[in-house]
């Protein structure tokens, strides 16, 4: 049993068990699946400012910073009980551009040559970490959601904004890692 | 669609609005009832990292194309959450507390497409969506901590200049 939950899990497991949070929030407590949210409330927590953005009660929305909590300790007991020690398995066509860029480390899910400390303080690494944070950030709260309230969420509710924004995603994503990425990961 | 919106407060508070109507419940229950969100998303941390879905290296070969895998448990999760909502819609289930369930529908504004295509530049150069950055930090990649700040910084300077930007 433990050999194969040690396994890299298929993406049809993975799947319906990320689909099955829609309905698991639902009934617990007729929450909606969405994570962005989370980096709205520690701004609203921490530093509102006078922005009237981050004026309202984040303690009724508590439940959510329990949720991600959640996310970070099972990214803990993943990593310290169940870890694959297999090199992550990469198509050999990325194998060889990310060669180029002298990216080769595939030893952990992130590669090191840009997520590592030492990485963060070059100009690539920076860009790709603070640059690449901010987007995710500022976008996603611009688009009032990410991959778990719209794509998912906002999918299975059949939202046509949704839709629209889960198209977006996509499209920035592709724009993002075949035309501006390979100069980024040049520098 | 939707061309007033700026102008239209109706418009703006539907985006001030739209993660706030997380929580729906009129019932008060004690603070330690939110660890039963703390265990879904504890199980949800778990596939995040057994099925790669934190890799890097799996966004990037979505983004080339050059595997289904991203796909795949994207869109399995949007066909059983679609056969769920159903489910609950059509069968009128209730929470465990016994309330009705709510839905939202969402208005549609152009920060749906403007700040998407944003957060699809955002998504190859991290690796991650929101949700992931959590579980790349639990897996030991103390870095990402900055990614996280660094996102958090995002949200609040949108936050700062929302009336001014179109929607």
């Amino acid at each position: 049993m433990m050999e194969i939950l040690r396994q890299p899990w298929s993406w049809y497991l993975a799947g319906g068990l990320i689909g099955l949070i829609v309905p698991a929030l639902l009934l617990l407590g007729n929450k909606h699946f969405g994570i962005s949210a989370n980096l709205r409330h520690v701004c609203a927590a921490c530093f509102p400012g006078k922005v009237q953005f981050f004026q309202y009660d984040w303690k009724k929305e508590q439940w959510n910073l329990f949720f991600v909590a959640g996310i970070l300790l099972g990214g803990i007991i993943a990593a310290q009980l169940l870890t694959d020690p297999q090199p992550v398995v990469v198509h050999p066509a990325l194998v060889k551009e990310l060669q180029g860029y002298g990216i080769i480390d595939r030893s952990d899910l992130l590669p090191a040559e840009i997520f590592s400390w030492k990485a963060l303080f070059t100009v690539r690494g920076f860009i790709m970490l603070v640059g690449g944070g901010f987007l995710v950030g500022f976008g996603t709260r611009y688009a009032g959601g990410c991959t778990s309230g719209h794509a998912i969420m906002g999918l299975s509710d059949l939202q046509v904004p949704s839709l629209i924004a889960t198209v977006s995603f996509m499209a920035g994503g592709f724009i993002m890692a075949n035309l501006l990425l390979p100069l980024i990961l040049r520098l | 669609m939707n061309t007033n919106s700026t102008e239209s407060p109706a418009g703006v508070d539907e985006v001030f609005m739209e993660d706030l109507y997380g929580n729906e419940t009129e019932l008060r229950h004690p603070w330690w009832y939110n660890f039963k969100y703390l265990a879904v998303g504890l199980l949800f941390g778990i596939v995040f990292v057994k099925a790669e879905i934190i890799s890097w290296f799996r966004i990037q070969e979505m983004f080339r194309l050059q595997s289904f895998h991203m796909f795949g448990v994207i869109g399995t999760a949007v066909v059983v959450g679609m056969i769920s909502v159903w489910l609950i819609k059509r069968f009128n289930v209730k929470t465990i507390h016994g309330e009705p369930i709510h839905f939202h529908p969402k208005v549609f504004n152009k920060g749906q497409v403007i700040g998407g295509l944003i957060f699809g530049f955002g998504w190859p150069m991290t690796g991650a969506c929101p949700g992931p950055l959590f579980a790349q930090i639990g897996t030991g990649a103390l870095v990402i901590i900055v990614v996280l700040l660094s996102a958090i910084a995002g949200t609040w300077v949108y936050g700062y200049f929302r009336e001014k930007l179109p929607h």
